[in-house]
């Protein structure tokens, strides 16, 4: 296997882009990855596309063919593949690309991720991501992405005296960060009270507490390591890459309030990169609700089971404090369009290792750990990323 | 969801029909026709559960799935059977009642419809152990 390098990054802004198609929200990612690492697109070699649901936000399958196609590379007959792992679809991109060129059927990749949820109404939307839990078996027992999220909630609360204040400080923290980025689709702060006096849209997760619906889109740009310097002055290399599988149903859990799919794949990323916890500098993690980046930080080992509530309070994981969590603004200020986040949590890391992610910017930030999960917990793919090799 | 994916699962939702491991005597529900411990060594049959178990956890949905904007807001809680299986159900009580550890049981309800003129989901919801159901 060989070390692999990301060269080049590009994402578009997120939010509701009701005037932008979403293949032109792809094209606009991977042509700014693309300049970014000063490659031609003769030199690409295959291209990976994250994407959840299509079919349902687009109604076009056989995405793969179309982002050729519309990026300019079906005339050069460059082969593109779609990859679905319902939220985590991006992140299971990167590591498609990841693993092309490591094993060395390929050298220049582009992973990008991209989801159009606003071309529909709610109710279809609200449908197509409640396919990423069991249909058969909490779908038609009325179980909601939000209702699965908030039974872990409820139950994280009851086991560890989890409040609705330290759930609350996630979405005020996250808020905080996207104001410091353009890209963000929520660029304002909010306070405790905007959260916790919000509308319930599941008991006990308010509307504040939930990420929005969004079109977006992301790519990076992966080459071998011994090439990256040849593109890029400041590759950011690939550690490890890890994913896990979990029960696709909450109820077959074993903890209902731990990730099993998380610490699995955190612990094989760990190994491979050589790596501890305490290793890391920052993480870009999945806070599709503010209930799971507390089960993330705990999942991934930043703190102990149970604390990732007073954690979260006591400012650890914000900018400045010992481990800063999702100084991108996160899923919950960026916006979730969720076959793009896993990549575009990438593009965050490789921003802060460059030293180029503005006034977010982590000081000395060494090595970045994302982590992106599908569906309440069936996937999870961790990624740890460094400026040395 | 369409007629033979619903009809398929008809015994199952009706009388909570699950299955069991002969070879590790773990139970399932919903039903499993490979042990996810024994796998293909196991040797799986139906079982029809009792009905009885206790809240492990739940929330009050007030933004409905499709299909249950008129019931909401519902509460949607995960029950562990006492046989050992836990399943995503909906429990009908007051919403100041449930709690962690509330003991309930089956209870054949209505689970939603199609339209008018559409087909109607009949399952099994969960109610307070001492009420009748």
């Amino acid at each position: 296997m060989r070390d692999v390098a990301i060269i080049g990054v590009g994402c578009t802004e997120f939010g509701e882009l009701w005037d932008k198609s979403f293949r032109e929200l792809f094209v606009e990612a991977g042509v700014s990855a693309i300049e970014d690492a000063n490659v031609q697109g003769g030199k690409i070699d295959a291209l990976y596309v994250g994407n959840m649901s299509g079919g349902r936000f687009i109604e076009q399958e056989h995405l793969g063919a179309l982002i050729a196609d519309y990026s300019g590379l079906a005339s050069l007959n460059v082969p593109s593949t779609r990859v679905e792992a319902a939220c985590a679809s991006g992140g299971l991109a990167l590591r498609q690309g990841i693993l092309a060129v490591a094993s060395g059927y390929h050298d220049i990749v582009v992973a990008g991720g991209a989801e159009k949820m606003t071309d529909v109404g709610v109710e279809t939307t609200t449908d197509a991501l409640a396919a990423a839990a069991d249909r058969e078996w909490e779908g038609i027992m009325g179980a909601t992405f939000p209702g699965l999220y908030a039974m872990i909630a409820r139950l994280h609360m009851h086991k560890y005296g989890t409040t609705q204040e330290q759930l609350a400080a996630v979405a005020v923290k996250n808020h905080h960060n996207g104001t410091m980025n353009p890209k963000a689709q929520f660029q304002n702060e909010i306070s405790i009270e905007t959260v916790t006096n919000s509308l319930m849209v599941a008991d006990p997760l308010r509307v504040f507490d939930c990420s929005p619906i969004t079109d977006g889109a992301s790519a990076v740009v992966i080459a071998p390591a011994e090439i990256a310097k040849k593109y890029c002055d400041t590759p950011v290399y690939v550690k490890a890459s890890a994913q896990a599988s979990g029960t696709i149903s909450l109820h077959d859990r074993p903890d209902i309030t731990t990730l099993d799919a998380t610490v699995a794949a955190a612990n094989w990323a760990y190994k491979m990169a050589k790596l501890k916890p305490k290793d890391i500098s920052f993480a870009e993690v999945h806070d599709c609700f503010t209930i799971a980046e507390i089960c993330a930080i705990e999942d991934l080992g930043f703190v102990k089971k149970g604390e990732g509530g007073p954690a979260t309070e006591s400012g650890m994981t914000a900018l400045g404090g010992k481990v800063p969590i999702n100084p991108s603004g996160g899923l919950k200020a960026c916006g979730h369009p969720v076959g793009a986040t896993g990549v575009k949590q990438a593009v965050e890391i490789t921003l802060q290792l460059r030293g180029e992610a503005g006034k977010r910017q982590i000081n000395g930030a060494k090595i970045g750990l994302t982590h992106n999960v599908g569906g309440s917990g069936g996937t999870a793919v961790v990624h740890i990323f460094g400026r040395e090799k | 969801m369409s007629v033979p994916r619903f009809w398929r699962r008809l015994k199952n939702l009706y009388n909570l029909i699950g299955t069991h491991c002969e070879k590790c005597g773990r139970f399932f529900y919903p039903p499993r026709n490979m042990c996810p411990k024994c796998r293909r060594n196991g040797i799986v049959s139906p079982f029809k559960f009792k009905g009885s178990g206790v809240v492990v956890t739940y929330t009050i949905v007030h933004t409905s799935a499709k299909d249950y904007s008129k019931l909401t807001p519902y509460i949607l809680a995960i029950i562990k059977l006492d046989e050992g299986p836990s399943l995503t159900s909906q429990v009908i009580c007051d919403h100041s009642q449930i709690c962690i550890g509330m003991r309930v049981r089956s209870a054949f309800r209505k689970l939603g419809e199609e339209s008018d003129k559409g087909m109607i989901y009949y399952g099994t919801k969960f109610v307070p152990m001492e009420e009748k159901a």
